[in-house]
C-alpha cells in the first residue's frame, strides 16, 4: 500500500530529557522521523521538553513545542493543532507511556486521533509481561519461569518457589530502572519495594535467573503486508546479568550457527506478528544457554530503541526513517534503500565488518554508588567502532571511550591470576581490561569463561590481541610486517609505542615512513554486492580505499565522542548545526565521531561521515585520506567539547589548519596566569585565588583569601573533585579524601578560589569575529554560585538583573573575547556578589547552553560560529538574515521567558548496601540532561520546567523543611507563601522554631538521628509512609550532614520533589499559582513570528 | 587437540531444567584450531584470470585449486555453504570476515561432503565455540583437501568481481606459492570456465536411494539429484512424500516406471544450457501429466523445458538476504540464493510455452535487480523457484513452498480420482 492519504498531520512525541537509559539516540530517531514526514508532505507537530536536541530545531517541524510531555499538555496541543495521528514509537518509553495515558484517558478518542507506528493493543502486548509471556509460549518459544507480584510479601512467597538468585523486573519502566538480581530475601525486599514504586502499574515480575547465558538482540521491521525483516543481530559480549546498555556488544552476532540464528529469526517473526507491530520496528532480546542451546525470550520493545539506533549505525539501515515511512502507510518494498539507491528496504543488511559498542560510565561522579553492573542500566553514554575484525573493532571502541585505562595495556600488572579472575567475576566498568590482564598473566580461556561466562570465542580474540602484543614487543625491529600485523588488529600508535618503549609520535613517524596507513571502507548494507552512494566510512588496514576524490573545499568537523556527564547531546547539536551551515555555504563537510546515538553520525547529516575514534592518530589519518583531493580548508575543533578541543594542539603541530580561535588563544583561557593577565588588561576581576600543592599550603592560602573557598584540582573536567570548603577541618578532610589519587601535587596544584557566597551566577554565550561581539544570551542561574552550571537551573532572559548589570556583562565579555582572540564561540561564567562583577571562567568553545539559547531566543549561534570560522563576519551574517539584528543581550519586554532545568540521575544509583546515593548539588556536575520550560513569565516558565523535569511540585500536601542556619532567614517568605497556598508544613525542631516565631505553623518532626525508639516516628519514616509530598533540605555543618543525607536519600527513593537550595524553592513557590491555573502552549514557530513582528 | 566437553544435545522442545545457572549445566564446547600467531600458516596467493593477485596466508589444505571465483554474503551458515553441491567447481569468497567461529557439526551438513573448489575468508577462527561443534572448520577443510586463503582484502575482491563479473581463479600455496606469476596465471586460464559446463555427474548420487515419508504418506516424489541438499529431502519427507532420490543420469522411462506422484529437480552446479538431457527428461515427464516442482537449477531447467533461454548473470546472487516478490501474494520473502544463471523471461504478463506446455508466467522476481526468481505454469501442474525455500543457510520465509507443492500434488491426485470415478 502506498502512503495513506488520510494522514496529513502527525504529532511526534519526543523522549524528553536525557536520562540514563534514554539518551540522544531518540534525538537521532526523532530527527529522522520529522525529516521523513515533512519530505512526504505531512505537517509535523513535535513535542519534546528537551531543548538540547536537534529535533526541536524549528526547521525540523511545522510546529515545535518545547513543553512538558504530560497527558494534560499533550491534550492542550492536540486540541490546538488537531493532528490526524500521533507517532509515539520514536520517543522511547517516555513517548510510549504518554501515548498509553492518552489512550486510557480517552483523549485519542475525544479528538479522533489515531496512534500510528504501533497500536495501543500492540504496545500493551509488548509491555505487559504476562500477556507477552503467553504470546511467547504460543510462538513455541521459551520464557524464564516467572510470577507477577503486586506486594512485597507476595514476592517473598514466589521467591521460595523460584529459588535465589532471581531477577526482579518492574513493568513499564525503561533502562531496567528498578530491576535487579536478588540473592537473598533482604535484597529481594529492597528491590521489590523500589520496583513496585517505579512501575506505573505497581507490578514487578519475578523471574528465574538465567545469569551467565549468552544474550542476543534482533532488530526487526514489519509492514502492513506482513513483510518482515531482521535489520541486525546484536550479541552481548557480557552475558545475561548485565543490562544490554551496559554490556559490550557486537554486531553481527558472531557465535551462532545458521540453524540457531534462523531459530531466533523465526521466533522473532512469530512474536512481532502476534504482538501486531505492523507499521514499524521492534527489538527482541534472547538468552541462550551456552551449554545446550535452550532459548529464552527476555523481552521485546514495540518501538525504536537505543539498540535500533546502534543497529542503524552498524548497518547503514536507517530504522527510524523507515519506521516513520511505514507508519504513514508505505510498505518495505516501496521504500528505496538510500545507500544503494537501486535496491528496496525490504531486505536484510549484511555486514562485511564487525561493529563493537562499549559503554561509558560516570561512577567517578557518584563515588558512593555500587559499581557492580546489573540489570539496571548505569552507563551514561557509549562509543561504537567499526573494523574488519572483532579485534580491531574492539580496540578502536575501547580507545574511543577517551578514558584512561579503558584500552588494553601491557604494562605492569601486579595482581595474580587468581586475583584477576576474582575481579573479573564481578561485572564492572573496565572488566574487559581485567580479562585481558588475566589472560595475559596466563589464565586459560576455560578459567576466564568460568569466571565471566564470556564466550570462549571472544576470549580467544583477546588472547590473539595479547599474542600480537607479545610479537610486537619481541620483534627485532618494527618493520612493515610487524606494523601491519599490529595495525590490522587495532593497535593504536600509542599502544605500539608502549610495547616498544617509545612515544606515540615516533611510532607514527616510523609507520608513515614504512608506508603503513589505513584505507577507508564503506558501510553499504550489502557487503559490497551493490555500489554504495553514501560515503559512510571506517578505517581498516586493508588494500583498497573507497574514498572518492572530490575537488571541493572541505571542512572537517570533530564531534564530541561518547556522551558523558558534562558533554552530551548539546555538543552534537553544535556540530550538526555547523555541518548544515557550512554545507549551505558550499563547503564539503566531513564529520568524524564515534557516538552511535547521535544525529552527527547519521550518514545524512554531512557530506561524508567517518565513524572513527576521536584520537589524534585516527583523526590525522582521516584528514590525510581527505587531503588526497580537493582543498582542506581546516578543522573545526571548538564545537565537539573537550574531546575535540584537546586535539587542537596536536593537529596544529601536524600542520593542519584549525578554524576559528587558535590553539594558542585557547591556552590563554585555560592557563590561569595568562588568563589573569587578560582580565587585568580588561579591568576585570576574578575571585581572589591562589594555588597549593599540599594541605599546609592550602590552609595558608585559604586563610589569606578567607573562607569559604572553592577548591579544585587542576587539569580535571566537569568539576571533578571540586568542592566548597567552609573551614580548615573540612579542608583537611578534603585532602584526606583526595590523597593517594595522585591528582594534587607538584605540577598539579590545587586551585583555591574565594567562594562567593550568595552571589548570582551568570552564563553568557557569545560569538566574536575579531571585530564585533554578538551576545547569544545572558543566562541567570537560579541557584546561587557554587553549584555547577550544568546542574543549575537558569533563566533566559535574566529575571533579576538590571540593564546596567547586563551592560557590564556585555562589556566584560567583549574584553575577554578580544583579550583571548576568540574567533567563533565564547562562553563566560560570571558572578555578581555584593554588586561586584567577577569573572569565574571563560571557555572559547561551544557550551552546553548553545542549543538552549537557540530555542529560547531563536539565535542560532553554532551555525553563525561555523561561518565566522571560515571568514564570514557578524555584520554579513546579520545582513544575510542569519543572525537577528539585535543580539541577545537586550530582550524585549514582550518576549517569553525560558527556564532550563537540570535532570539528575540519583535514583539510578545505590550504594553497595542498597542505599540511595546523596543528592546534594555542588560544584561537580552530575546531571545527565535538561528540560526547558517556556512561557510568558518566569513563574509559569519555571513551573513548566519542573513539570517536565520530574512531574512538577504537588499542588497540595505536606511540605517538610529542614535547613541549615545559614538559610533560616531566607526560608521564611517562601514558607509563609506555601502556608497561604494551603500546604501543611512539617519541620525539624530548629527550623520549626524559626517558622513558629515568624507566624508559620509547623508540625515538629524528629530527626532521624534523634529517634528515641520504635514508636518515635522520624522524618525518614514519614517520607516512607508517603505522608510528605515535598522535601526541603539544605546541607549544613557536619552533624546535620548525616541527618540531611537520610532525609535526601528517603526523598530520592520516594521520588519526591527535593529542594536543596532556597533559590530553587522560591522559584517553585512562585510557580504554584500558574501550575494550578493550567498551562497554555505556544510553538517555537509562533514565538518566532511574534519576534519578527516586534522588530 | 580438541578438549571437547560437549554434552549430549538436549531434545529441542524439551523444557530444560528450571535452574538457569549455566555453570552448573556444563561448559560450552570449545575446540582449538591448529594455528596461532606464533605458528602462522605459510603464504598463499589468489590469482584471478585478469592477472590480479592477492597474497595472504594459507588456510585449510596447501596446494593448488582452480575454479570460478564467486562471493557469498551470508553472515551465518558457512558449513551449509561449504557442503552445498551447487558450489562445486567454485572458489567461494565469504564477505563476512569471521568464519569458523562455531566449528563444524554433523547436523548441519547439507550433503555428504564439502564441495567448494576453494575457500576465501578474511579472518578464520582460531577456536570453535558452540555446544554442537564436534570439530573445527580447519579440520574439515584439511580432511577434504580444500585449499583456502585468508588474510586478504576480501571486500576489494568482492567489489572487483561485482564490476568485472565472476571469473576464473586459482589459489596457490605451499610449494606452488613459489611458482612464477605467469605460470600461476597460465594455470588459472587453463582451468574450466563455468559457462557451458555440466557438473551434475560430479555431484549426483550414483545409486538411487529412498527416504520414507514422515507421518501420513501422500505419495512419492522422484527427486532428480543434480546436487540436492539434505534439508530439501527432509522437508519433502516431512510433507508426506516418500522421497525417491535418483541419479542425474536416469532416463524418463525409468522415472515414469516408478509411477511417482510428482517430480522434483534439485539445485545444482553448472550451466543449465549444457544440460540438454535433463531438459528432455523433464519435458517427457511433464507430458505424462506428473506435477513438478524445481529449485534453483531445477527452475532453470523448467524454463528451458518450456522453451525459454537461460543466461549467465554478471556475478550471480549468493546470499541469504535476497528480497523476492511473490507476485501471487504481493509479499516479499527474504530468501537464500545461490545462482549464477537465470531464466530469460519477461517478468510481466503471461507467455506461451514454445515447447507446447501452454501458458506460463513469472511468479517471483528479485527486487534487487528484477531477475526471474520463479515461474509457474498455468495449464500444467508445474512450478519452480530460482531461490532456496529449504534455506540452510538462510531464512525460512519461503518454506511454505513445500506446502504449496504438497497441495498441488494432492489437488492433482483428487482431480485424477475425480476423473476415474
Amino acid at each position: 500500500m502506498p502512503k495513506r492519504d488520510d494522514i496529513n498531520s502527525v504529532l511526534v512525541i519526543g523522549s524528553g530529557p536525557i536520562v540514563i537509559g534514554q539518551a540522544c539516540e531518540f534525538d537521532y530517531s526523532g530527527t529522522q522521523a520529522c525529516r521523513v514526514l515533512r519530505e512526504e508532505g505531512v505537517r509535523v507537530i513535535l513535542v519534546n521538553s528537551n531543548p538540547a536536541t536537534i529535533m526541536t530545531d524549528p526547521d525540523f517541524a511545522d510546529a515545535t513545542y518545547i513543553e512538558p510531555i504530560t497527558a494534560e499538555i499533550l491534550e492542550t496541543i492536540i486540541a490546538k493543532e488537531r493532528p490526524d495521528a500521533i507517532l509515539p514509537t520514536l520517543g522511547g518509553q517516555t513517548a510510549l507511556n504518554a501515548a498509553i495515558q492518552l489512550h486510557e484517558r480517552g483523549i485519542l478518542e475525544k479528538y479522533d486521533v489515531e496512534l500510528i507506528g504501533a497500536s495501543f493493543d500492540a504496545i500493551n502486548k509488548g509491555e505487559d509481561r504476562m500477556i507477552f509471556k503467553q504470546l511467547v509460549l504460543d510462538a513455541g518459544a521459551g520464557v524464564a519461569r516467572s510470577f507477577i507480584a503486586r506486594t512485597v510479601e507476595e514476592a517473598v512467597g514466589y521467591a521460595e518457589d523460584l529459588g535465589y538468585p532471581l531477577v526482579v523486573r518492574p513493568s513499564f519502566t525503561m533502562g531496567g530502572l528498578g530491576s535487579g538480581f536478588a540473592y537473598t530475601e533482604v535484597e529481594l525486599r529492597r528491590i521489590v519495594t523500589d520496583g513496585l514504586h517505579h512501575s506505573p502499574t505497581t507490578e514487578v515480575l519475578l523471574e528465574e535467573s538465567i545469569l551467565g547465558w549468552k544474550e542476543y538482540e534482533l532488530e526487526m521491521m514489519r509492514d502492513t503486508a506482513d513483510n518482515t525483516v531482521v535489520v541486525c543481530s546484536i550479541e552481548n559480549v557480557d552475558p545475561v546479568g548485565v543490562h544490554t546498555g551496559d554490556s559490550i556488544t557486537v554486531a553481527p552476532a558472531l557465535t551462532l550457527t545458521d540453524r540457531e540464528f534462523q531459530h531466533l529469526r523465526d521466533i522473532s517473526i512469530d512474536i512481532i506478528r502476534a504482538v501486531g507491530v505492523d507499521t514499524g520496528g521492534c527489538n527482541i532480546q534472547f538468552a541462550i544457554n551456552p551449554a545446550d542451546g535452550r532459548v529464552i525470550v527476555i523481552e521485546m520493545n514495540p518501538r525504536v530503541s537505543r539498540s535500533s539506533a546502534l543497529a542503524s549505525k552498524a548497518t547503514g539501515f536507517p530504522i527510524a526513517k523507515i519506521a516513520a515511512k511505514l507508519a504513514i502507510g508505505y510498505r518495505l518494498d516501496e521504500i528505496p534503500n538510500d545507500i544503494t539507491g537501486v535496491t528496496p528496504a525490504s531486505f536484510e543488511p549484511t555486514l562485511d565488518y564487525v561493529v563493537v559498542k562499549v559503554p561509558r560510565f560516570a561512577f567517578e561522579k557518584f563515588p558512593a554508588a555500587d559499581q557492580r553492573l546489573t540489570t539496571t542500566m548505569k552507563s551514561v553514554g557509549e562509543a561504537m567502532a567499526i573494523g574488519r575484525s572483532f579485534a580491531s573493532a574492539l580496540q578502536k571502541a575501547l580507545r574511543s571511550l577517551e578514558k584512561r585505562g579503558s584500552s588494553f595495556h601491557w604494562g605492569d600488572e601486579t595482581r595474580t591470576v587468581d586475583e584477576l579472575l576474582a575481579a573479573a567475576e564481578i561485572p564492572t566498568d573496565g572488566r574487559i581490561v581485567t580479562v585481558q590482564q588475566a589472560l595475559r598473566r596466563g589464565a586459560t580461556i576455560e578459567q576466564v569463561f568460568d569466571a565471566t561466562k564470556i564466550d570462549p570465542w571472544f576470549l580467544d580474540q583477546i588472547v590473539l590481541i595479547n599474542e600480537i602484543a607479545e610479537q610486537v614487543k619481541a620483534a627485532d625491529r618494527l618493520d612493515r610486517d610487524v606494523m601491519i600485523l599490529a595495525k590490522d588488529h587495532g593497535f593504536s600508535d600509542a599502544q605500539i609505542g608502549e610495547l616498544r618503549g617509545f612515544g606515540e609520535a615516533d611510532v607514527r613517524t616510523v609507520r608513515h615512513i614504512l608506508g603503513v596507513r589505513p584505507v577507508f571502507k564503506t558501510v553499504d548494507t550489502c557487503a559490497g554486492e551493490f555500489p554504495a552512494l553514501t560515503p559512510y566510512h571506517y578505517s581498516s588496514y586493508d588494500d583498497e580505499t573507497e574514498v572518492v576524490a572530490s575537488d571541493r573545499r572541505k571542512v572537517v568537523i570533530l564531534g564530541s565522542g561518547p556522551n558523558r556527564i558534562g558533554q552530551g547531546v548539546e555538543f552534537d547539536y553544535s556540530c550538526v548545526h555547523a555541518s548544515f551551515a557550512l554545507s549551505e555555504a558550499g563547503y564539503e563537510t566531513i564529520m568524524i565521531n564515534c557516538n552511535p546515538e547521535t544525529v552527527s553520525t547519521d550518514y545524512d547529516t554531512s557530506d561524508r561521515l567517518y565513524f572513527e575514534p576521536l584520537t589524534l592518530e585516527d583523526v590525522l589519518e582521516v584528514i590525510n585520506a581527505e587531503s588526497q583531493s580537493g582543498e582542506l580548508v581546516g578543522v573545526v575543533v571548538q564545537l565537539g567539547g573537550q574531546t575535540a578541543l584537546s586535539l587542537a594542539r596536536g593537529l596544529e603541530a601536524a600542520g593542519i589548519p584549525i578554524l576559528g580561535t587558535t590553539p594558542d588563544a585557547i591556552d590563554l583561557a585555560e592557563e590561569r596566569g595568562l588568563f589573569s593577565k587578560i582580565l587585568d588588561d580588561a579591568g576585570l576581576l576574578a575571585p581572589r585565588n591562589g594555588t597549593a600543592i599540599d594541605f599546609a599550603g592550602a590552609v595558608v592560602v585559604a586563610e589569606e583569601i578567607g573562607y569559604p573557598v572553592l577548591v579544585r584540582p587542576s587539569y580535571v573536567l566537569g568539576g571533578r573533585g571540586m568542592e566548597i570548603v567552609y573551614d580548615s577541618p573540612s579542608l583537611a578532610d578534603y585532602f584526606t579524601r583526595m590523597s593517594g589519587q595522585g591528582i594534587i601535587g607538584a605540577g598539579h596544584p590545587l586551585l583555591v578560589d574565594r567562594f562567593l557566597d550568595d552571589a548570582i551566577e551568570i552564563d553568557v554565550d557569545a560569538i566574536y569575529d575579531g571585530h564585533e561581539l554578538y551576545i547569544g544570551g545572558v543566562m541567570e542561574h537560579i541557584e546561587e554560585a557554587g553549584i555547577h552550571s550544568g546542574d543549575s537551573s537558569c533563566t533566559l532572559p535574566p529575571v533579576t538583573l538590571g540593564r546596567a548589570e547586563i551592560d557590564r556583562v556585555r562589556d566584560a565579555t567583549l574584553g575577554i573575547a578580544r583579550g583571548i582572540g576568540v574567533k567563533g564561540l565564547l562562553n563566560v561564567q560570571f558572578a555578581i556578589g555584593a554588586g561586584v562583577l567577577y569573572v569565574l571562567e571563560a571557555n572559547p568553545r561551544a557550551s552546553r547552553t548553545v542549543p538552549f539559547v537557540a530555542k529560547a531566543l531563536g539565535i542560532t549561534l553554532a551555525k553563525a560560529a561555523a561561518l565566522i570560522m571560515v571568514g564570514t563576519t557578524i555584520a554579513e551574517l546579520k545582513a544575510e538574515g542569519k543572525l537577528p539584528l539585535i543580539d541577545g543581550s537586550r530582550v524585549p519586554i514582550e518576549s517569553p521567558v525560558a527556564v532550563k532545568e537540570a535532570v539528575l540521575p540519583f535514583n539510578r544509583f545505590r550504594t553497595p548496601e542498597g542505599l540511595v546515593v546523596d543528592s546534594i548539588l555542588g560544584p561537580e556536575m552530575r546531571s545527565t540532561g535538561e528540560v526547558m520550560g517556556i512561557d510568558g513569565d518566569f513563574p509559569r516558565a519555571f513551573g513548566k520546567s519542573q513539570l517536565a523535569a520530574y512531574g512538577g511540585i504537588p499542588l497540595s500536601g505536606t511540605v517538610f523543611v529542614s535547613v541549615s542556619d545559614r538559610d533560616k532567614r531566607a526560608i521564611i517568605l517562601p514558607m509563609l507563601r506555601l502556608q497561604q497556598l494551603g500546604y501543611e508544613i512539617a519541620a525539624t525542631i530548629g527550623t520549626a522554631e524559626v517558622l513558629q516565631r515568624n507566624g508559620i505553623r509547623a508540625r515538629v518532626v524528629t530527626k532521624f538521628s534523634e529517634k528515641t525508639g520504635e514508636d518515635d516516628v522520624s522524618i525518614v519514616e514519614l517520607i516512607r509512609r508517603e505522608e510528605i509530598q515535598i522535601v526541603i533540605n539544605t546541607p549544613g555543618g557536619s552533624t546535620a550532614r548525616a541527618d540531611g543525607y537520610e532525609i535526601r536519600a528517603a526523598a530520592v527513593a520516594g521520588d519526591l520533589p527535593l529542594f536543596t537550595t532556597i533559590a530553587e524553592l522560591s522559584a517553585a513557590v512562585a510557580s504554584v499559582d500558574s501550575i494550578r491555573d493550567g498551562f497554555e502552549v505556544t510553538s517555537l514557530q509562533e514565538y518566532a513570528t511574534a519576534r519578527t513582528a516586534l522588530l | 587437540m580438541p578438549d571437547s566437553t560437549a554434552p549430549d544435545q538436549a531434545e529441542p522442545n524439551q523444557a530444560a531444567p528450571v535452574d538457569g545457572l549455566a555453570n552448573e549445566a556444563g561448559a560450552s564446547a570449545t575446540l582449538q584450531s591448529t594455528f596461532s600467531v606464533s605458528a602462522r600458516p605459510g603464504p598463499a596467493v589468489l590469482v584471478l584470470e585478469d592477472g590480479r593477485r592477492f597474497v595472504g596466508r594459507s588456510f585449510g589444505s596447501e596446494g593448488q585449486t582452480l575454479g570460478e571465483i564467486v562471493f557469498a554474503t551470508g553472515m551465518t551458515g558457512y558449513q551449509e555453504t561449504l557442503t552445498d553441491p551447487s558450489y562445486a567447481g567454485q572458489i567461494v569468497l565469504m564477505t563476512a570476515p569471521h568464519i569458523g567461529n562455531t566449528g563444524m557439526n554433523d547436523e548441519d551438513m547439507e550433503s555428504r561432503q564439502i564441495w567448494v573448489a576453494g575457500f576465501i575468508v578474511r579472518e578464520p577462527a582460531r577456536i570453535a565455540s558452540n555446544f554442537r561443534a564436534t570439530r573445527t572448520l580447519d579440520d574439515d577443510l584439511e580432511a577434504s583437501g580444500v585449499v583456502g586463503i585468508s588474510g586478504i582484502d576480501t571486500r576489494a575482491i568482492t567489489r572487483h568481481i561485482r564490476s568485472a563479473g565472476a571469473m576464473k581463479s586459482g589459489i596457490f600455496s605451499g610449494d606452488l606459492f613459489g611458482l612464477s606469476d605467469s605460470e600461476q596465471l597460465e594455470r588459472v586460464l587453463a582451468g574450466a570456465a563455468m559457462r557451458g559446463r555440466n557438473l551434475s555427474f560430479e555431484v549426483s548420487t550414483v545409486e538411487p536411494f529412498s527416504i520414507p515419508a514422515q507421518g501420513e504418506r501422500i505419495g512419492s516424489v522422484a527427486v532428480l539429484d543434480l546436487g540436492v541438499k539434505t534439508s530439501t529431502l527432509s522437508y519433502l519427507a516431512e510433507r508426506g512424500f516418500e522421497v525417491l532420490v535418483l541419479p542425474q543420469s536416469v532416463t524418463a522411462e525409468h522415472v515414469l516406471s516408478l509411477k511417482p506422484s510428482a517430480l522434483f529437480f534439485s539445485n545444482g552446479p553448472g550451466d543449465p544450457a549444457a544440460s540438454d538431457a535433463h531438459v528432455t527428461l523433464l519435458q517427457e515427464v511433464l507430458r505424462a501429466g506428473i506435477p513438478y516442482f524445481g529449485i534453483c537449477f531445477g527452475n532453470q531447467l523448467l524454463g528451458r523445458a518450456l522453451g525459454f533461454r537461460t543466461y549467465k548473470l554478471p556475478f550471480g546472487h549468493r546470499g541469504i538476504n535476497q528480497p523476492v516478490l511473490d507476485k501471487t501474494t504481493g509479499r516479499v520473502e527474504i530468501t537464500s540464493q545461490n545462482h549464477g544463471f537465470a531464466v530469460d523471461m519477461p517478468i510481466e504478463g503471461i507467455h506461451e510455452s514454445r515447447a507446447g506446455f501452454g501458458r506460463v508466467e513469472v511468479s517471483h522476481y528479485s527486487l534487487n535487480d528484477q531477475v526471474v526468481e520463479g515461474i509457474r505454469c498455468l495449464d500444467i501442474n508445474a512450478f519452480s523457484v530460482q531461490y532456496h525455500p529449504e534455506a540452510a543457510a538462510g531464512p525460512h520465509d519461503a518454506n511454505h513452498l513445500f506446502d504449496r507443492f504438497r497441495d498441488v500434488v494432492l489437488a492433482a491426485q483428487s482431480a485424477v480420482a475425480g476423473e476415474t470415478k
